[in-house]
Order: C-alpha cells, then structure tokens, then sequence
C-alpha cells in the first residue's frame, strides 16, 4: 500500500513504529495531488512548502510518549474546505468575491487540527459559499468525481470528498448545513460526518447559514472520523451556540456492536421517486443489520416531505444576512462578483425576509421547523438512530442540473432535515449503483456520535465497499 | 408568485444586469412555487423554532482581551486613509 492510501489509524502506527516519516507520508500525497488534482480540482490551493515544513518539525518531536499522546494527529496530512479561515493562507469561500483574501487567524477547528499534529497539504474546492449539492458551483470549476469523470462527486464539500477518496490526503474538514458533507461522502464512498449542532465550533468558518451550519469532516473509515471528532469537538469562547458537553473519547464504543439496538426505517424515505436501486442497497444494509443483531422498528416521520421547502426558506433568509457584509469595503471585492446561485440565494432570502412577506414565509417555516423537530423527538423514543438513503439518486452527469435550480435543490430532501432539527448525521457507503457510489446516513439524538459511530463500524466492518478505490488511481 | 427582482436586488444591494433580471425572475418564482407547499401545514399554535440549542443569553466577562491590530484589519483593504477603511462619501455638502 502507498502511505497516501492509509488512514489515520494505520499512518499514526507506522509514523510511531518508525515505519516512515511524516516527510514521506506528506511527499506520498503532494506527488498524489500533483498527478491526478490537474483532472480532478479539488484543490484551490496547494500549500507543499507550508507542509513539508510542518512534517519535518513533526518528524524532529520524537513519534513517542507524551509528545504523540498529546497530539492525536501528529504528523497526518489534512486539506482543509476552502470555508475555514487559515491564518496567511487564501481563503477564497471559492467565490471571486474573496479570491485574493488572506485572513489574519485561523479557525478555532483549525488551530485545533495544528495543536494535535496535522500537517495542511492545502484548501479544498467547494461549491461557493456552501451553495451547491454537486461541486458545479464553484468560481474555480467543477471537482470531478474520481469514481467516473462525467460525473458529480456531491457538494457543497466537493474537494473534501474527492480528495479523501483519491488519497491525496488522509482525511479533510467539510460543513454541513444541508447535506454537504454527507451527500460528497455517499458520492465518493467515504465516510462523511455531520456532528450535532454546537458540537464543534464555527467560529473562523465562513458563516453561511448560522442556525443549520456543522462543522464536519471526511475520512476513509469510521474509526478515523471519531478519531477527527476526538480533536475538533468541544466547547470555544468564541462560539456561543455550543452548549457545554464533554468530549468523550468517540473511539471506546466503538467495537461494542450492535445487538440490542433499535434502529428506525422511516417510511417517508423510502417512497416513489427514490431509484430503485438505491432503495434496494438501503435495504440490503438493513438486512446486514438485522443478521448484526439490531432490531428494525418501522417509523413514521410524517412532515418529512416539509423539511425541504422549509429549509428552502429558512436557509436562504440567513445566507442573504450572512452574506451582507461581503460590500468590498473591509475585505473581498464588491457584490457584482457574487456568482449565480449566491444571488439567488441572497435574493430569495431577501424576499421572504422583507416586510409583509416575513409571516406567510419565514415564521412559517420556522413553526414548521417545530413539528419536524417534534417527530424526530417521538422517534428517538421508539428506537437508538435512524437509517435513510443519503440521496434519493445515485450521482449524476455533471451539467445535468446546473440549469435547473430546483431540480438541484431537490437532491437535498433526505440531509436537510439534520440541520433544521440539530441532529449528528453519519453517511457510510453502502455499495454502488452503474459503478457510482451510494451512501446511507445513520441519525441519531442531539450528541450521540459515539452510538453512529459504533453502529457505522458494526457495518463498515462486515463489508468491503471502504476497501474499493476508484479505477483512475491504478 | 411573482417576485419583483429589480426592487430585491436593490434591498440586497446586489447589482444585476437586464438579462439576469429575467432570468431570475423566472427561476426564482418556480422556487417560492415550490416553497409554498408549506401552505399545507396546520401551524396553528406551533410556537416557532429558530435555534436548537435551548441556549440563551451567553455572555462572558466584560474585559478586553487582544485582538486584531489595526495593520492586520487593514491587511486585505482596497482603499484606506490614515489607518481607517475610506468610502465614498454619503453626506455632501
């Protein structure tokens, strides 16, 4: 196996064994981003003298003791999404608007990736300001997906999949505000988190909706997406949306199984208009988990056709407030560099916000956005966690929907309503459909990721799909 | 519904050319088509979420502590004077 191709686990053991260095490991991943990123632009920004720096610093702290246990991530190569502000380093939004912008600090989850070890190999390509399911989006071009060029990988966190999943880095950083790190991640067969809301802070992070957003992470495994979670949850003065929880340690549980386990099969995500195929692999991991021990509850979450249109309203309200002070006058450049879909989104919000419109639209939705919270509070009274598709659909042809906002829109039905509720979401590939990815998310209550990541493991562990690699890379 | 784009833009402050305005028009009227749906829910005594922390009233002590320098909040400025981000002028005279 090449060093870019292992995970977090498996490079942490042979950087501590002295198998390698981090130098060699970091090298494995720029010479991996220089061959295939050409075709596929998930980077923005390569930062290889910033990172071989850092790997070479690692290397020097001697890979044992203290110096390793108190740095969970020391010495793994890391791509951060474009959203998260790196002190010194361009952070673009990938939006012309911020094209030359270079914060003066970094985000509180960044400065935490560096406190534990990681070494950044670079910024990630996304849809715009988070807006997109499919990578279409971007000021920069499209990100291709590594699995079949035609096609999407999923967005808004586009490069962060891509990247992940054609070992150009070990792990990457996404956000999630309706789907965009679990929809990339079903996509490109890796493993996508979105933590509760408030579990790991926001601060630094290009706001784009402030009551949805989650500050997420893809990864190869499950095992390494607790062992990210480990490093970026926890409480920060400069986010007041983070409620006090502890950390726990995400990997204890972790191998426990999952006899005993109630899982919910929420029939409003199963209905008409779901590929077939992609009903038929959802309902092959249910089967997996049945053989596993759990037990399969059937449950209604009656307002689930609701949760888009509602989030269609409260989404774009608080990405047009959001995305007010980009006037050129402090930083970035002037509004007429907005791409497309950022103007549409800030003059949708515009709209339902404005006087006379604000009842009939926003206050409904927000009263809407109760009685869905509500089903899934009775829900997770009958069972642990929730298993849904991902994505109605398997991925589709890039310029298949980039002239069809709302068709494009529509492939957020089954993410949004985590964000409207605040509820930790993991995405677990689940199989292929005509060789293209398919992912299921595992739902469970407000600060449950360690039960998602044990019942994602009990999964994860019984089959092969985290093992496959994309074609291109042979 | 149809949704007057010229005056949105203008609340939004967003310059637009005369193609676009159309364009808009059209796409974002099939949008508020689709999000009236909402129309269908019995809300009637649904209190409104808009957080789902049950959070409130976070506060910290009221010390200053360090921050940003002037020359770093200047650092990706286009236009500025004597340490201050210039505008244009609002009020002539």
């Amino acid at each position: 196996m090449k060093l870019n191709e292992l995970t977090i686990k498996l490079a942490r053991e042979g950087l501590k064994t002295k198998k390698f260095s981090s130098v060699e490991l970091t090298k494995a991943c720029l010479e991996q981003i220089k061959k295939h990123n050409p075709s596929l632009n998930a980077f923005i920004t390569v930062t290889e003298k910033d990172a071989l720096e850092q790997a070479k610093k690692t290397d020097s702290l001697a890979f044992q003791g203290e110096a390793l246990e108190a740095k969970p991530l020391l010495g793994i190569p890391i791509a951060l999404k474009d959203l998260f502000s790196t002190k010194g380093i361009k952070t673009t939004a990938a939006s012309n608007a911020l094209k030359d912008y270079i914060p003066e600090y970094d985000a509180t989850v960044v400065n935490k990736l560096k406190d534990s070890g990681a070494v950044i190999v670079g910024k990630l390509n996304h849809d715009a300001w988070g807006h997109g399911a499919s990578g279409e989006n971007s000021d920069f071009g499209p990100t291709k997906n590594p699995w079949n060029k035609d096609y999407v990988p999923g967005g808004s966190s586009s490069g962060s999949a891509v990247s992940v999943a054609s070992d150009m880095c070990i792990a990457s950083t996404g956000t999630d505000t309706g789907g965009s790190s679990r929809l990339p991640a079903a996509f490109c067969n890796v493993v996508g988190l979105k933590p509760t809301y408030g579990r790991v802070s926001r601060y630094g992070v290009v706001s784009m909706a402030s009551s949805l957003d989650s500050i997420g992470h893809l990864t190869k495994t499950v095992e390494d997406s607790a062992l990210m979670l480990n490093v970026t949850a926890g409480q920060d003065l400069d986010d007041a949306t983070m409620p006090n929880q502890e950390v726990p340690d995400y990997t204890k549980n972790l191998k426990n199984g999952i006899k005993g386990l109630r899982i919910g099969k929420p029939k409003e995500y199963f209905i008409q208009g779901v590929d077939s195929q992609v009903k038929q692999l959802t309902d092959a991991a249910f089967k997996k988990y049945e053989a596993l021990g759990a037990e399969i509850v059937d449950i209604s979450l009656p307002h689930t056709e609701y949760a888009n249109p509602c989030y269609y309203i409260i989404q774009p309200a608080e990405v047009s407030s959001n995305l007010a002070r980009y006037d050129g006058i402090r930083y970035g450049s002037n509004r007429s560099n907005f791409g497309e879909e950022a103007k549409r989104r800030i003059m949708l919000g515009t709209y339902t916000l404005s006087a006379g419109y604000y009842d009939a639209y926003y206050k409904k939705a927000m009263q809407v956005r109760t009685l869905i919270k509500q089903d899934f509070d009775e829900a997770f009274n009958k069972v642990d966690a929730i298993i849904t598709p991902v994505s109605p659909t398997p991925p589709w042809k890039l310029g298949e929907k980039i002239n069809d906002p709302l068709e494009m829109y529509l492939s957020d039905i089954f993410t949004v309503t985590a964000n409207l509720v605040g509820i930790p979401g993991l995405s677990v590939p689940i199989g292929f459909v005509n060789k293209l990815p398919v992912g299921m998310q595992i739902l469970g209550p407000q600060f449950s990721e360690a039960k998602l990541f044990q019942i994602g493991y009990a999964y994860e562990q019984s089959t092969e799909w985290h093992k496959r690699k994309p074609e291109m890379l042979k | 519904m149809k949704i007057d784009v010229k005056h949105i833009a203008k609340l939004a402050n967003l310059p637009l050319e005369k193609d676009e305005e159309k364009k808009f028009e059209k796409q974002l009227s099939e949008i508020l088509s689709y999000v009236e749906k909402l129309r269908e829910v019995d809300t009637r005594n649904v209190e409104t979420t808009s957080q789902v922390t049950g959070l409130e009233n976070v506060t910290r002590e009221d010390k200053a502590t360090p921050s940003l320098t002037q020359k770093e909040a200047l650092s990706d400025v286009k236009s500025q004077h004597n340490g201050f981000f210039k505008v244009k002028a609002i009020l002539t005279e």
